[in-house]
């Protein structure tokens, strides 16, 4: 029997009219790398959020190490939250401080640790994303793929249990994917992090998971080890995906009037206006 | 528009400001009432800095000309029934109690509530914040709390710059170009404005004023849309409500403590 | 920039903050406050005050020695009933001095000027001063002229 350090139960939830999740079951086990993939628009990132405790689900519950994620008070859920790293798509670095005091950040908030056992513990997260040069730059001038291992290095700087990320691999060249997939598969080696990938690059995803979740329309529509989703005949849906078909059961126009009829009409749809 | 759905609409938007103002008072209690901790202080002093000092010029500025006017327009009115040693007088009061607190405020809302509102969204845009919260920091006692702190502190101390200047320059153009006699000037302020009932009631209204427009800079940073349309408007809404705030606020605390 | 350097500015910021206070309160209010030290209240009775007011200032040949604090109305002579606050200091003022309401200059405001006694006795808190001269009424005064010129 497998530890599972994170649990979802059954969770719903809605963003206004439009129902993001109907009933998402999704356990992680411990120490392993999980993939969690999707069309984009399917909340994948709304799912790290629930984990993390910025949103509350409608219905259903989320554990965290045994931790019930939505009845926590404020004071708890930041407790919970040390044990979390999470990074951001966008990095998210704090652009009014430098690379170092970046990763620093969460050192010095965390604990009490005197200045240069900071500054070895900063320099050593620096040097294990390649960047320990860069120690002493703003965020306005890293590229975007240095912005991101900044921000690894400042997710990792508490060694967290879990790190949660959030389309790592979108928008980067081929190197600094390569480089990344790379820091996430050591770091979970040697750390045993368990870590959870929110991507919808198949290639690189597959490569490290070990369980690959799919989730589509509100609901996990497959899920299982890279290989089984691959070789087996899983449900269309998830081939669809898997294979990048443009058109099949995820359809490929968003829901619209008859096409014939709508351009044999006369009427001005658009606004007319560029800005 | 039938009645019906006006109806409707009316009730939803009464519902909105109720939220609206729900969520601005959670952040209140969160950043300040509950935990007040002033751990933080380098935190408040760069606040003060960014609110406060960056706007001395252009509230010394304003105070130095309002000043001036007010003492030539005054001038020519009390020289018609031959009082013009009460300038120094009047020019004093109107300053001290309305125009100081009120202008300053005023110019405090476009220069650093506006500065607040626009720094707090792109960090809510950038993902700061979110990125924050989930190293375990609250925002709200991170940003926010230190933002609101500063305007506390630095509104009455920018309010009571404003009347200093204000008087030196009315007493420039009153006494240095126009003539009014120097002691009677001095003499006929001092004897009329009371410290108790004038100096300080105009320092407590600047307090208030102070925590409202950052109170309203720091809300609609932290609510805004997180997009460069969201934050434009945000950005707008600070200025324009925050002006209104002071003016209506204004009214109703001279009414309060003027025993009017 | 840097840390201490904003520090530095701070600080001179909130300096200048207790100047300008420091200056409101001196040289623009004139230590209205600062100056209620030590004072012992005296009373008089007026037939009528005038315009005097809470705040008015009580003299001895011109110059400040105390101010109004109360007026009230005495519920049976229906005479104003007046508390000055002498300061410490002036503890040598003759119990026979006569207390008159004045006006400063032709259309300022009223003040009660003390004109000394010859008494051995000083005057004490609590004490009252017998000897009193009311506001004098502008439209009294034109009605008694044309009364006399008729």
């Amino acid at each position: 029997m497998e530890n599972h350090i994170i649990k979802i139960e059954d969770v719903t939830f809605s963003r206004g009219q439009r129902r993001i999740f109907d009933g998402v079951s999704i356990d992680i086990p411990e120490g392993k790398i999980v993939g969690i993939m999707g069309p984009s628009g399917t909340g994948k990132t709304t799912l790290l959020r629930l984990i993390g405790g910025q949103l509350k689900p409608d219905g259903g519950n989320v554990f965290v190490d045994g931790h019930e994620i939505p009845a926590l008070s404020r004071e708890e859920l930041f407790e919970v939250r040390k044990s979390m790293g999470m990074l951001f798509q966008s990095g998210a670095l704090f652009t009014d401080l430098t690379v170092y005091d970046n990763v620093a950040f969460p050192i010095r908030i965390h604990t009490r640790l005197p200045e240069e056992m900071i500054r070895d513990l900063v320099l050593i997260k620096l040097q294990s994303v390649g960047l320990r040069g860069a120690a002493q730059l703003y965020p306005s001038e890293l590229s975007g793929g240095m912005t991101r291992r900044v921000a690894l290095a400042r997710a990792i700087a508490l060694d967290p249990r879990i790190i949660m990320y959030d389309e790592p691999f979108a928008g980067l060249d081929p190197i600094a994917m390569g480089v990344i997939v790379e820091l996430i598969k050591t770091h979970n080696r040697v750390y045993g992090t368990t870590s959870i990938i929110v991507s919808h690059d198949i290639g690189e995803t597959a490569s490290i998971a070990d369980i690959i979740f799919i989730i589509s329309d509100g609901k996990v529509i497959g899920s299982g080890s890279p290989k089984d989703l691959f070789d087996e005949v899983s449900s269309p849906r998830v081939q669809q995906f898997i294979k990048g078909l443009p058109d099949g059961p995820v359809p490929f126009h968003y829901p619209a009037a008859d096409y014939k009829e709508e351009l044999l009409e006369s009427t001005v749809t658009s606004s007319g206006r560029f800005f | 528009m039938d009645l019906l759905s006006a109806l409707r609409r009316l009730g939803r938007d009464s519902l909105d400001v109720l939220s609206v103002f729900g969520r601005a008072s959670v952040i209140w209690w969160e950043a300040i009432w509950r935990r007040p901790h002033f751990a933080n202080l380098p935190l408040v002093i760069k606040q003060i800095y960014q609110l406060g000092v960056l706007s001395v010029v252009i509230v010394v500025l304003s105070g130095f000309s309002i000043g001036a006017v007010l003492a030539l327009q005054g001038y020519n009115q009390l020289v018609k029934y031959g009082s013009e040693s009460a300038l120094g007088l009047g020019v004093a009061l109107v300053l001290v109690m309305e125009i100081g607190p009120v202008v300053s405020a005023l110019l405090f809302a476009g220069r650093a509530g506006s500065a607040v509102t626009a720094e707090i969204g792109l960090m809510k845009a950038t993902e700061q914040l979110s990125s924050m919260e989930m190293i375990g920091v609250d925002p709200l006692q991170r940003i926010v709390a230190p933002r609101l702190w500063a305007g506390f502190i630095s509104m009455p101390i920018l309010a009571m710059m404003f009347s200093v200047v204000g008087i030196w320059g009315a007493s420039l153009v009153g006494v240095d170009w126009l003539g009014v006699y120097e002691g009677a000037f001095w003499a006929t302020m001092q004897d009329g404005v009371d410290f108790k009932s004038h100096v300080l009631k105009g320092i407590i209204k600047s307090v208030v004023f102070g925590l409202v427009v950052t109170w309203i800079a720091v809300f609609q940073g932290y609510d805004t849309q997180p997009t460069s349309e969201g934050i434009a408007a945000s950005t707008t809404r600070t200025v324009v409500y925050s002006s209104v705030a002071v003016l209506v606020l204004d009214f109703f605390l001279t009414l309060v403590m003027f025993n009017f | 920039m840097q840390i201490r350097t904003i520090e530095i500015v701070v600080g001179a910021f909130m300096l200048a903050g207790l100047i300008s206070l420091a200056i409101l309160a001196v040289r623009v209010s004139g230590f209205a406050v600062g100056a209620n030290t030590d004072t012992y209240s005296v009373y008089a009775k007026f037939e009528n005050i005038g315009g005097l007011v809470v705040r008015s200032k009580v003299s001895v040949a011109g110059v400040y020695v105390g101010q109004v604090a109360e007026i009230t109305l005495d519920p049976k002579t229906f005479q104003a009933k007046v508390r000055m606050d002498i300061q410490s200091e002036h503890n040598n003022i003759p119990k026979d001095s006569t207390a008159a309401i004045l006006t400063e200059g032709l259309l300022g405001g009223k003040y009660i000027g003390l004109t000394i006694g010859a008494d051995e006795q000083s005057l004490k808190d609590g004490d009252e001063i017998i000897d009193t001269q009311s506001a004098i009424v502008l439209e009294d005064l034109i009605g008694q002229f044309l009364m006399k010129q008729i």
